[in-house]
């Protein structure tokens, strides 16, 4: 398969971009901000996803969904990246399809659905810290009456206060077990921080939290690699948004090149500029073209996929945070200005680069996977 | 089975029955690379078998035309073809400039007659080429050159030097830039072809810093060059010597993938030794290579890409350009590692163990990469003008 966006891709980025462009561009998130918006995302703009098939894109097609690839839901989260769209979408529609979809049986069939039709929003609830380890999971779930008990405490939930359903990665006896934890579950709370780039994520506690045998998501103890079908979906998510990002604040950027004066001329004829500018591309390129390359393997199910992930989610996150600091740097006094919103991009970035794991973890996983 | 996988079980069944075992072996010296030629003398006979098999097939360039020495494969049959090269380790047959450069400058821009006429000796290793372009006023900026080929009517007499032609003294012709109208600065330059062995033609070698000397200074002194030898038209050489340029930059760019080394870290651990936690037992140079794996892999899928689109017609005409500049400033990054890796040990510059100091001459000989075909600093002004568009670039 070439490496590039084949005539059903293509198309489906020719309708993707203006309709996110022009129902969700930047001033959608600004007016969410604004108005100090508890949900973290508008449901009217989720039930436009609906309409095009969005939420369910990675579903398969028993389940009522599209049946498509991470090459594909990589098209949307381009654009959601571009115009820093608050969305479910790649909880939701990607890490937890992923998971489900891995697992089958009841969950699948009872959440997979609902994902597909708009009507769920599902949470990843697998970080326990500010940062990433999920090889130190320490909630813990232990049989209790015909079902498991689950303690412990988790973050960086992103829609963990709204979400139907979370996807709560614990410890059982022998080894990690996924369980499908709904809403109204006794002994949950989530508490929502908002985050530096405006969004929503919450703290959250499992308190005694009882569920039946059923919510297991797959099969008691064989967690682990249900596990890493969500994380490297949500990795190369991930990856693909911050591209997207990464794109737009270079956009941005190039443009204000081309505008800006000083010394009578655009600052973009300086060639301290130029060179700085011109290195950014070629970043940006491959980051672009390796993300391509994760989601590719990731949907031939290719052994290489692990690896790619990790590169992907570490090179994406360099060269998107190279794209929103040279934003800032080259737009001068106006990008410190939360008017202007290249300083947006910033934010969105360092809150992606964290997410599922940042820029180190992912090189030290890549030395791990190369035997050193 | 689809078409192309019934090509590839075709491909990996020729290669199993025709690529000796030695050329299967990692290229170890230059002289374990076949450049063909006049004078070339093969290492030994797996050599000469491998490059005979492959003329007879077209696949010292397998994705040229049969009728100038290809096997005429489309893009996609390259690509299967190339990863299964890949997959046995199997050596390039034949590398020269005629297929790099040359040989994509001919086929858009020569005549029927000049393809079937150069092309093929190129295909099959029987003629070397040299590039005159560079001279000792006229580096980055070529088009000052001032080599001038005065019109004789049905010849020209070129007088002029060329400076750092690499394997100069070693080349059957040479592809050069010549002036032929000096009122035009763009236009008053003509893509001469002319044998080495012309009179009036001497080269001097010239050592680098990594003590070999692949590359010389080129006189010319009143040499004669039929009228017939020019590429495209007279006076437009400067089109044809651009568009080779993109091709020389695409291939020295394929250098940042680094060939056979899977893993920088990988490699290294096992010289290093590794600590409890069976890690590189050094933890800043292990952070530093797996930053740098990272990077790498992320270069190969680029250069996958790059090549999908641009043998599809898909890049944008100057990616070739970003291709240089990454690939090239990541193998110097390469050899500075592998250098720290190696210690005082790849200081070594002439004993047997280290092979004639292979690491300290490769790492000094990649500095040449951000350099040849155009300088990293040029890369940045020709993407900052033709992909970003920038203003005064
Ligand atoms: C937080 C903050 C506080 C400030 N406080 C004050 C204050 O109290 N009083 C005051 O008077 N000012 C103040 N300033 C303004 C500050 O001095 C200017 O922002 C600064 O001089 C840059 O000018 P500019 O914003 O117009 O950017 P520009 O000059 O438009 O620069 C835009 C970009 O172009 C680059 N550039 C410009 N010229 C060249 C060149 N020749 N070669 C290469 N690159 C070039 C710049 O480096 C920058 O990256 C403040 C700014 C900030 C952000
Ligand atoms: C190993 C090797 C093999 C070579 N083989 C060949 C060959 O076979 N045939 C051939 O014709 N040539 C060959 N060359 C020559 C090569 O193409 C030139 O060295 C190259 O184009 C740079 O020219 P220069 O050396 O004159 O450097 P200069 O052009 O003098 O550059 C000096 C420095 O100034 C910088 N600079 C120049 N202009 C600008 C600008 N506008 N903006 C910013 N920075 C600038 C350069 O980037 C560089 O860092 C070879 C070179 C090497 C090192």
């Amino acid at each position: 398969m070439p490496l590039y966006h084949n005539d059903d891709q293509a198309m489906l980025k020719d309708s993707v971009a203006p309709f996110v462009a022009e129902q969700a561009p930047v001033s959608h998130l600004r007016q969410l901000r604004d108005s100090a918006d508890a949900t973290g995302f508008s449901r009217d703009l989720w039930a436009q996803f609906t309409e095009m098939g969005l939420p369910g894109m990675l579903v398969p097609e028993a389940h009522g969904g599209l049946g498509m690839g991470h090459m594909e839901a990589g098209i949307v989260l381009e654009e959601i990246g571009r115009n820093l769209t608050p969305s479910p979408f790649l909880s939701t529609g990607v890490g937890a399809v992923a998971a489900l979809a891995h697992a089958g049986g009841t969950q699948a069939g009872r959440w997979l659905p609902a994902i597909a039709s708009g009507e769920a929003i599902v949470a990843l609830a697998i970080d326990e810290g500010p940062k990433h380890r999920p090889d130190r999971i320490a909630t813990t779930a232990t049989r209790a009456g015909n079902g498991f008990r689950l303690d412990g405490k988790k973050s960086f939930v992103l829609h963990g206060h709204v979400a139907d359903m979370s996807i709560v990665a614990a410890k059982t006896d022998g080894g990690i077990t996924l369980f499908a934890v709904p809403k109204d579950a006794k002994g949950v709370t989530a508490d929502p921080r908002r985050l530096v780039d405006s969004s929503l994520a919450s703290h959250v506690t499992l308190d005694g939290v009882e569920v039946d045998a059923d919510a297991v998501i797959g099969e008691v103890d064989a967690g682990g690699e249900i596990l890493d079908a969500l994380l490297a979906a949500t990795r190369t998510g991930a990856a693909a948004e911050m591209v997207g990002v990464g794109q737009g604040a270079m956009d941005m950027t190039v443009n204000y090149l081309k505008e800006r004066k000083q010394f009578g001329k655009l600052i973009g004829e300086f060639q301290g500029l130029q060179h700085r500018a011109a290195h950014l591309y070629g970043e940006m390129e491959v980051a672009r073209a390796t993300v391509m390359k994760a989601q590719q393997l990731l949907d031939e199910g290719s052994e290489g996929a692990k690896l790619m992930v990790s590169v992907a989610k570490a090179k994406a996150g360099r060269a998107a945070n190279l794209a929103v600091r040279e934003g800032v740097q080259m737009h001068g006094g106006i990008g410190m200005t939360d008017e202007y919103d290249i300083g947006l991009y910033m934010k969105r970035d360092r809150a992606l680069a964290e997410y599922m794991g940042d820029v180190h973890y992912h090189i030290d996983q890549v030395a791990r996977m190369n035997g050193y | 089975m689809s078409e192309l996988d019934a090509f590839r079980t075709e491909v990996r069944e020729w290669l199993e029955a025709n690529c000796p075992a030695e050329m299967r072996e990692p290229i170890r010296d230059e002289d374990d690379i076949c450049w063909g030629g006049r004078n070339f003398k093969f290492k030994n006979d797996a050599q000469k078998l491998w490059l005979d098999a492959c003329v007879a097939k077209g696949y010292t360039v397998p994705d040229w035309p049969k009728p100038y020495g290809g096997a005429g494969l489309t893009p996609e049959q390259t690509k299967i073809f190339k990863q299964e090269m890949k997959r046995i380790h199997a050596r390039s047959p034949l590398d020269s400039f005629g297929i790099w450069m040359l040989g994509p400058a001919l086929l858009k821009f020569g005549t029927e007659e000049q393809k079937v006429h150069y092309l093929n000796p190129i295909a099959r290793g029987e003629i070397r080429w040299c590039q005159g372009y560079s001279e000792p006023g006229s580096g980055s900026d070529l088009v000052s050159l001032q080599t001038f080929g005065e019109d004789k009517g049905d010849h020209w007499v070129v007088n002029g030097s060329k400076i750092w032609t690499s394997y100069a003294d070693k080349a059957d012709w040479i592809f050069c830039l010549v002036r032929t109208d000096k009122a035009n600065k763009y236009q008053g330059i003509t893509f001469m072809l002319f044998d080495m062995e012309s009179k009036g033609v001497t080269t001097k070698p010239i050592l680098l810093i990594s003590g070999n000397s692949p590359f010389c200074e080129t006189f010319f002194d009143d040499v004669e060059v039929p009228k017939t030898q020019f590429i495209g038209e007279i006076n437009r050489g400067w089109d044809v010597a651009k568009y080779l340029l993109g091709h020389e930059r695409e291939m020295i760019s394929g250098g940042g993938a680094g060939g056979d080394m899977v893993s920088i870290g990988g490699a290294f651990a096992k010289a290093f030794g590794k600590n409890a936690a069976g890690e590189l037992d050094d933890p800043i140079l292990r952070a530093e290579m797996a930053a740098f794996d990272v990077d790498v892999f992320a270069y190969r899928a680029m250069g996958e890409r790059f090549m999908d689109m641009w043998k599809t017609g898909r890049a944008h005409p100057a990616s070739s350009n970003m291709m240089k500049y990454v690939g090239t400033e990541l193998n110097k990054r390469r050899h500075e590692l592998v250098m720290s890796g190696g210690g005082s040990e790849a200081l070594e510059w002439d004993s047997e163990e280290t092979k004639g100091g292979a690491r300290a001459r490769g790492w000094l000989r990649t500095k040449a990469n951000s350099i040849e075909g155009g300088t990293s600093e040029v890369m940045l002004n020709v993407i900052a003008k033709r992909i970003l568009d920038l203003p005064g670039a």
